[in-house]
């Protein structure tokens, strides 16, 4: 776990893109991120239900993110049921601030031009 | 250079909207029954029609009035599991249980406040009571559902501001076209718009 966190330090993902950021641009982790700044933590069945989608999509686009350090996983056990909660980091709700600004500012231009 | 400008504009457009879905999904409760408040409409307006009778007997009058909420309550329950069961939404998810949170704050305390009335014999606020706590807690649950919720939180509170300058008579009238009319209104609304 402290493992995967420096090794997500290790590799900035600033750098890594130039103009558009790839890791959150993809659809299914686009939607993953939407729906943690809307919430403090969500936990993977809330997730699952909300992008209406299977199991091992969630975990490998949750996986993704976590590895660029864009959300936290919190495992514990609610009675004998294993439960994962994730919320966004600071890292993550700026990646997902600097998308909207994307999105916004290519908005703009079309409107200007 | 324009064509390349507009396909990025829309496409732009098209994941602010996929953006907002995603988090509208994430913190709304969506299972409110349309056709469910319909029905509450269609008992409501009776049970209005009927406890008319009992002006003068104002203890018969929110005998009638308990037990129309008590079946309210029961096809309330009855139709929103089903709803929620058919979009397959928890009840114990974040969007759910923020929205009982603030739907039953206000209506506890209005459950309280009919019962210290009663004791104190005095009927005359009861309607403006129920108007206004039921209408309140459309508004402040309706942060986390469907637009339209809060807009008929509004209505009940504008019937409940009528209510409390009127006689128990009046005030009948009023919880009929609250809780019959705006409930058969907005309920034939959200099953058209909301999917049942």
């Amino acid at each position: 776990m402290a493992a995967k966190a420096a090794a997500a330090r290790r590799q900035p993902v600033e750098t890594k893109i130039p103009d558009f950021d790839r890791l959150i641009h993809e659809k299914t982790r686009l939607a993953i991120v939407s729906a943690l700044a809307a919430n403090q933590s969500l936990t993977f069945n809330e997730l699952k239900s909300i992008l209406k989608t299977t199991d091992g999509n969630v975990s490998v686009h949750t996986r993704k993110l976590e590895e660029a350090n864009y959300l936290t996983c919190k495992k514990s056990f609610e009675g004998r049921m294993p439960k994962t909660e994730y919320s966004l980091t600071a890292a993550g709700r700026r990646a997902f601030e600097r998308y909207l600004n994307h999105m916004e500012a290519l908005i703009k231009a079309a409107r200007g031009a | 250079m324009l064509a390349v400008s507009d396909a990025l504009h829309e496409h732009a457009l098209h994941n602010i909207r996929y953006i907002r879905d995603a988090m509208e999904r994430a913190t709304a409760f969506t299972s409110i029954p349309g056709w469910g408040g319909f029905a509450i409409g269609v008992t409501a307006l009776a049970t209005s029609v009927y406890a008319s009778r009992y002006a003068v007997q104002p203890r018969l009058w929110v005998v009638s009035w308990l037990i129309e909420a008590v079946v309210a309550v029961i096809i309330a329950v009855f139709t929103m599991f089903r709803k929620a069961r058919r979009a397959s939404v928890s009840f114990t998810a974040a969007p759910a249980r923020r929205f009982f949170i603030s739907y039953s704050a206000p209506l506890i305390a209005g459950a309280l406040i009919t019962l210290a009335l009663i004791r104190a014999n005095m009927f005359a606020p009861l309607p403006a009571v129920w108007l206004l706590l039921y209408g309140a807690s459309f508004i402040s649950s309706g942060a986390f559902s469907i637009r339209v919720v809060p807009v008929m939180g509004i209505c009940f509170m504008i019937l409940g501001i009528a209510a409390c300058f009127v006689p128990l008579s009046v005030g009948n009238i009023l919880l009929g076209a609250g809780f019959g009319v705006l409930h058969m209104t907005f309920g034939t609304i959200i099953a058209r718009s909301y999917g049942g």
